[in-house]
């Protein structure tokens, strides 16, 4: 337990994940619309507030667990609650907690229907999303990580497009599928440990098949909501016919809990197996960038071609983490920001084009710059960031990305070279669309720009798109101990097993 | 007062007796009737809880557990008889002796997880049963196929045959060990060498108790009599007889039979069986009452993988299981029971638009689905992943393997339902209106689903420490 850095003062994590919950509950008994909207938008804001002094009071000296707290929850089984935060988590958890106030301004008037039970979707949705990631217990974990599904289900299932019924089962079923090997996976290694908390299952010796075995089953879970290629296939169906609330939070959070779980699990627990399977999941990676980005171009629709983007960007950040070294893996943690903030802002720009001409298709979308200077500024700036323009958020994180690749393997990083030149390629068709058109554009001329709500919610997105690309120190500085520990605790673990590897081959 | 929970019944149904020698009972008489005795059985049941005593020359023991079987079964009469008193499907004019029969049975399932001599078990049992097979001929026969009357009769076949296997066992164990009672048949079977014979009589009369908990091979009546019985009869049917299966199962097992290792096998096998059996034949069902009698054979599968630990914590985690099982299972079967606007047979399709029609009963029916398909934070999860942990440390891999796999498969269907509720069409489907009553009934379910599944500590130690003092 020498990890945790207890907070002997106030519950901060406890409250993050509760206060949604709570202010979820409210809702359902007080009835009207217009109070379940502000009420909702009060309560993520006030819990984006609450991160401030988690993110100031975060010391990023050590790579123990901060603001730990620790209570017995079944002691028969040694399962406790036990949260807390170190370099790798507080950046999704602040990306969470950010964006949250956000989807529920993109809802403002998406949602007309069923408000109430809506928002009371979206909060308890953020409380397990944040659980997820402070989680410090396996056990924790995996309630958080599976309840979600049930929020995300009703999200797409009643507010979501015409093929919501196919598209939320289609989600339910892979997300439910791929983990429920988890389960054995983490239950065998409670019997081997002896303990259900986390940093107790790692770096422990387990016999190399066991790990294998272990590595496949959290591989198999985590892969499958990244998404990598080939079990990407739930997340254009589920993109599409998802509320835009629902598609930002997908795109921004949900994605970055596989790759969260990667590198939480993955590497510390199952050392010797990360190493032997790292090849073939590179290569992985780079299959689903360059197929991402193929099918990308040929895409009509627009959440469909973002959705597939999303394929592509989140190879970039396996194939950061699994080059196995601290320019990968730190570019690979940036990376799941960026991709947070990039696309989660694509999303809201498509959902605010698609309340105007209810749809979503692209050559129904031409020529509307004219129209709307402001909108096409803004997605303009998010385009470019979205394939990695100099001076935009997403360059730092791929070029940190590629320069780990090249230190791992020149062959390796020149396979994904093309995938960068593709995304440029089909975000500047849908841009050159938008903007401009052709000839034979549709009438845009009752389309009106965007409204000061509608502002206010990309600013925030804008700022952080240049902060980052600008610049990026104070976020590499949060996660730099923590990666640079995992990483050396990794390496040294590879010196030690160097011989017993070499025989096992 | 320690058998107060059984005079309760025992007086309710008398009372019903004396109600149904009137020529035309007055319906609102025998609601409230039905409903004043299951709200006194559970408070009977509350305060006996802590009672200790043996009656009739050591036959009848009132302990921890038996106190806790009647706790759990206690509670889900009350909560069932407050959806169920309406009975669109039972003629009123056959109302009082309905509950007579029902109140009957739930005494029958009382002395039966008291009982610890075999005569009394199987006099206990069959008092339970017997009154139960009256039960689902009783429905309206509104449809003139007599459906109701033909599950009627294989209920009864089917349930005679089980129990003449069971009695078979229990005539072995009185042949080996020259006594009835359980605890002179475990002092002789520990004290002795190892006795084939005492693992066939174990094995025979885990027969007649599988056929009450509807696990695989014993499970065939499942379907067909949750078909025919009426919706009320079946949530009746699926809920607390199981409890009193899982009570006397445990009894058996805990005897020093012998051969433990042929024992688990036997339950592993019947436990997948059981599971696969019945999720991949749930999948395909149209008729809800249908679906959740093939849930409950999978269901019945993990109860069998708790108890093939053979120990208290397997045992203790049994009893956690069922409790959660029939809380989500009268979830469900509230809101069946709701829905059907005369009483009749419900199609997964007839819930279409439930959230439009009654927001709340699609909430109760939704958490009792995910619940049973082990979705945390409910019981069913902590439950399903405490006996997987169980049975992991038995060295049962590929058992725990199989077992994960069947949660995929059950979701499939499960999430149908909740998709018909809230993703299809109402189309011109009636609205549905629920009293306060069940509303308030249905919140309880749920709440007790969550709070039991975030806060299991309590239960388990308790049905654990329970089982430890009985073994």
């Amino acid at each position: 337990m020498d990890q945790l850095q207890i907070s002997g003062g106030f519950p901060l994590l406890s409250l993050l994940i509760f206060l949604p919950l709570a202010g979820g509950l409210v809702l359902l008994f007080v009835r009207g619309e217009q109070f379940a909207r502000l009420w909702a938008l009060g309560v993520t804001t006030l819990t984006a507030l609450i991160t401030v002094p988690l993110l100031v009071g975060f010391d990023p000296s050590t790579a123990r667990y901060q603001f730990a707290e620790l209570y017995a929850w079944i002691p028969r089984f040694n399962i406790q609650y036990v949260v807390g935060v170190d370099g790798i988590s507080i950046l999704l958890v602040a990306l969470t907690t950010f964006i949250m106030p956000f989807c529920v301004l993109a809802s403002w008037q998406y949602i007309q229907h069923r408000v109430t039970p809506f928002m009371f979707c979206l909060l308890i949705m953020e409380t397990s999303m944040v659980g997820v990631f402070v989680a410090l217990d396996f056990v924790l974990f995996y309630i958080f990580w599976e309840f979600m599904l049930i929020p995300m289900y009703l999200l797409i299932a009643v507010w979501g497009g015409p093929r919501r019924a196919y598209a939320s089962i289609k989600f339910f079923l892979y997300t439910l599928a791929g983990s429920v090997l988890l389960l054995v996976a983490l239950i065998a290694l409670y019997l081997k440990t002896g303990s259900f908390f986390i940093p107790d299952m790692m770096w422990q010796e387990y016999s190399l098949t066991f790990q294998v075995l272990v590595f496949l089953a959290f591989f198999l879970a985590f892969a499958i909501k990244v998404p990598m290629f080939p079990f990407h296939t739930w997340l254009p169906a589920a993109h599409v016919e998802a509320p835009t609330a629902g598609s930002v939070i997908l795109a921004s959070v949900l994605l970055k809990m596989g790759t969260y779980g990667l590198v939480r699990f993955c590497l510390p627990i199952t050392p010797d197996a990360t190493m032997l399977l790292a090849v073939p999941i590179l290569w992985l990676s780079i299959a689903g960038i360059i197929y991402g980005g193929f099918t990308a171009l040929a895409q009509q629709d627009m959440k469909k071609l973002i959705a597939y983007s999303s394929v592509g960007h989140m190879g970039f950040v396996t194939l950061g983490i699994f080059v196995l070294n601290t320019r990968g893996l730190e570019g690979a943690m940036l990376q799941m920001i960026n991709h947070g903030v990039t696309t989660g802002a694509l999303f809201l720009c498509v959902g605010m084009i698609y309340e105007r001409t209810h749809s979503r298709e692209l050559a129904l979308a031409t020529g509307v710059g004219r129209y709307m200077p402001w909108y096409v500024t803004f997605l303009t700036f998010f385009s470019l960031s979205s394939f990695a323009f100099p001076g935009t958020n997403s360059f730092i994180g791929e070029f940190l990305v590629l320069a780990g690749a090249f230190e791992f393997d020149p062959v390796v990083a020149l396979a994904a070279i093309p995938g960068a030149v593709l995304a440029a390629a089909y975000m500047l068709r849908m841009l050159q669309k938008i903007v401009w058109g052709g000839t034979a554009n549709p009438d845009q001329s009752h389309l009106f720009d965007l409204s000061k709500r509608e502002i206010v919610v990309l600013a925030p997105f804008l700022l952080f798109v240049f902060w980052i690309g600008l610049g990026p120190q104070p976020f590499v500085d949060l996660m730099h101990v923590s990666v640079t520990n995992l990483l050396d605790q990794l390496h040294t673990w590879q010196e030690g097993h160097r011989v017993a590897l070499a025989l096992w081959r | 007062m320690v058998i107060l929970p059984e005079l309760v019944l025992l007086a309710g149904a008398l009372a019903f007796f004396v109600i149904s020698l009137g020529k035309a009972p007055e319906d609102k008489l025998v609601r409230s009737t039905a409903l004043l005795v299951g709200f006194a059985t559970f408070a009977a049941a509350v305060l006996a809880f802590n009672s200790q005593g043996t009656l009739f020359h050591g036959a009848y023991a009132i302990d921890r557990f038996s106190q806790l079987f009647k706790l759990l079964i206690g509670f889900a009469l009350a909560l069932m008889l407050v959806f169920s008193r309406n009975h669109k499907d039972i003629e009123s004019r056959v109302r009082p002796e309905y509950f007579l029969f029902q109140l009957l049975s739930v005494l029958g399932l009382m002395m039966l997880v008291s009982a610890v001599e075999l005569i009394l078990m199987f006099v206990a049992l069959e008092l339970s049963s017997f009154a139960l097979y009256l039960l689902v001929p009783m429905r309206d026969d509104r449809s003139g196929v007599r459906m109701q009357m033909e599950a009627g009769m294989k209920y009864i076949l089917f349930g005679v045959m089980a129990t003449g296997f069971m009695l078979y066992g229990m005539s072995y164990l009185f042949g080996l060990t020259g006594t009835t009672s359980l605890a002179g048949i475990t002092a002789f079977l520990s004290a002795g060498t190892p006795q084939p014979a005492a693992v066939v009589a174990v094995v025979m009369i885990l027969g007649g108790l599988f056929f009450k908990l509807a696990a695989f091979p014993l499970h065939f009546w499942v379907p067909d009599i949750y078909q025919g019985a009426s919706n009320e009869t079946t949530a009746f049917i699926s809920t607390i007889p199981k409890i009193g299966a899982v009570a006397v199962l445990i009894r058996f097992l805990a005897l020093p039979s012998g051969h433990p290792q042929f024992l688990v096998h036997l339950l592993a096998g019947v436990a997948l069986c059981s599971m696969f059996y019945g999720n991949l034949s749930a999948l395909v069902q149209k008729d809800i009452k249908r679906m959740l009698g093939f849930s409950g054979i999978a269901h019945a599968g993990f109860i069998i993988l708790a108890l093939l630990a053979l120990n208290g914590e397997g045992y203790g985690l049994a009893i956690y299981y069922i409790a959660g099982y029939v809380l989500m299972n009268l979830a469900c079967f509230l809101v069946i029971s709701t829905v059907s606007q005369r009483g009749e047979n419900l199609r997964i399709e007839d819930f279409n638009g439930l959230y439009r029609r009654q927001p709340l009963l699609a909430f109760i029916l939704a958490v009792g689905l995910f619940g049973l398909a082990g979705i945390p934070p409910f019981v069913g999860f902590m439950g399903k992943f405490m006996i997987l942990t169980s049975a992991l440390r038995a060295d049962q891999l590929v058992v725990v393997c199989l077992a994960a796999i069947n949660t995929a498969i059950a979701i499939f269907y499960y999430l149908n339902v909740v998709k018909a509720a809230y993703t299809a069409d109402p189309e011109n489907r009636p609205a549905v209106t629920a009293p306060a009553s069940i509303q308030a009934t249905g919140v309880v379910l749920v709440t007790a689903i969550v709070l039991l599944g975030a806060l299991p500590s309590r239960l388990v130690e308790y049905a654990w420490a329970v089982v430890q003092s009985m073994l």
